[in-house]
């Protein structure tokens, strides 16, 4: 819908507790099928011409800050009334990612947001993190895709609390959705959640869940170039995971070039070099999640 | 991207406030908008008719105030306008900064009668 993402927000979100007993009996999981025709709709009933919203760029004005040039004509308007509305469009999340955050400070939990494009090994990297810490640390995990539970499937295999939710044309999660699943999963003190989002380096950067940290995977097979191409997502996240380093011997892949680009765009970012397939790298990783788990456990200063 | 659902949040606001002002329509409705808020206008241009059809905004006049990136370097405290996040301070080439200017995404005013 939105160009390239196909960002819908239509607010048919399916949340799912999925364990492993059951993980291949949800067998209603397509019974909603989103068409992904969404642009056509109603194209029928246009009784109105849109041509007013176009055109209405005024690309002069971007380059004053001057915020008090709008006042045409009062005297014509007299039945018009301005009403200063100064409200942020993301506000409503923002509010509910302030009550995610309380509840996870709340009760010692560890919310991590992992994002990264489609395929860079964020399930790859939960799968083999809670096969080798499960006995030591108390996870759960929420899995975000827009379609299938393939992903939580896969997390409860490692018999860890898994909640799926599909957010249909929607590319990214939102903190409401979040509230709805921490709500299903019902974490336990001083434990680790990570959130898995939709697989889409762009949207989900400006919508905060209220998690502890945000971690930008990104895997030796996608370009050095990416940190400037989507700087939000490296911008926002406090870790950045570079996974897949198995196969950096068979690829022209600057790992420099990639460290040097995200740190232009965020000079305080950390990074780890790991392979989820071969386990290379991830004792790191781990050196870092117990650290944050640390200091989620002590006051604030 | 998402600028479907971002349309979709301004008319949820613009709903509410009209309903609260009690006012009949609206007319005009003021966007502020930073050049790093994460928004293509072009894209915003494209999903708002669909975004407001049969909603409180499908025969209000848009504007867009769009805000510059503006920058402040925290090794030297400069002030500087940037056009991407990872621009450096002009003055001592440092990449510590903080945005001062250019994330916002607001609805700023309705005109309803
Ligand atoms: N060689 C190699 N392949 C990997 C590694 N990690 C993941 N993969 C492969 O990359 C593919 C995608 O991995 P996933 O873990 O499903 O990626 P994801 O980020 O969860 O994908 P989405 O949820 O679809 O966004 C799979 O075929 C994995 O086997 C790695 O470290 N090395
Ligand atoms: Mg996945
Ligand atoms: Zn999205
Ligand atoms: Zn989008
Ligand atoms: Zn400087």
């Amino acid at each position: 819908m939105c160009g390239t993402c196909g960002c819908g927000g239509d607010g048919t979100n399916n949340i799912l507790l999925v364990d492993k007993d059951h993980q291949n009996g949800h067998h209603h999981h397509d019974h909603h099928h989103h068409d992904h025709d969404h642009h056509h709709h109603d194209h029928d009933h246009h009784h109105h011409h849109h041509d007013h919203d176009h055109g209405h760029h005024h690309h002069g004005h971007s380059h004053d800050h001057d915020h008090h040039h709008h006042d045409h004509d009062p005297i014509d308007d007299h039945k018009k009334k301005v009403i200063a509305v100064e409200q942020d469009v993301l506000q409503h999340n923002e509010l509910m990612a302030a009550r995610n955050k309380g509840y996870f400070e709340g009760k010692n939990i560890l919310a991590l947001n992992l994002v990264s494009s489609p395929g860079s090994g964020k399930t790859s990297l939960l799968e083999r993190t809670l096969a080798d810490k499960k006995n030591n640390i108390t996870f759960c995990v929420i899995e975000g895709d827009q379609q299938s539970l393939n992903d939580a499937n896969r997390i409860a295999a490692q018999e860890v609390p898994v909640v799926q939710i599909n957010t249909g044309k929607g590319c990214h999660l939102e903190s409401d959705m979040i509230y709805d699943a921490v709500k299903k999963l019902n974490p336990t003190s001083n434990s680790v959640l990570f959130i898995e989002n939709v697989g889409n380096l762009v949207c989900p950067a400006m919508f905060n869940l209220g998690e502890t940290d945000r971690v930008v995977i990104i895997s030796t097979t996608e370009g050095e170039d990416k940190p400037t191409k989507y700087p939000d997502m490296f911008l926002s996240s406090q870790l950045c995971i570079i996974n897949k380093m198995d196969l950096l011997p068979y690829l022209n892949f600057d790992l420099e070039a990639l460290k040097e680009n995200a740190l232009k765009v965020n000079p305080n970012l950390k990074f780890v070099e790991v392979s989820a397939t071969t386990g290379e790298g991830m004792d790191a990783w781990y050196t870092w999640l117990e650290h944050k788990m640390k200091a989620t456990l002590e006051p604030q200063p | 991207m998402h600028e479907l659902s971002v349309a979709m949040g301004i008319v949820r606001i613009a709903k509410n406030e009209l309903d609260k002002a009690k006012a009949s329509r609206i007319t005009r409705i003021e966007l502020e908008i930073g050049e790093l808020a994460g928004i293509e206008f072009e894209a915003l241009d494209f999903v708002w008719p669909m975004a407001v059809k049969d909603t409180v905004l499908e025969h209000a006049e848009r504007h867009i105030q769009r805000v510059n990136g503006k920058a402040k370097c925290l090794e030297c405290d400069n002030e500087f306008t940037i056009n991407q996040v990872y621009e450096p301070c002009p003055s001592c080439k440092s990449y510590l900064k903080g945005i001062v200017e250019g994330k916002e995404l607001r609805v700023q005013a309705l005109e309803v009668e």
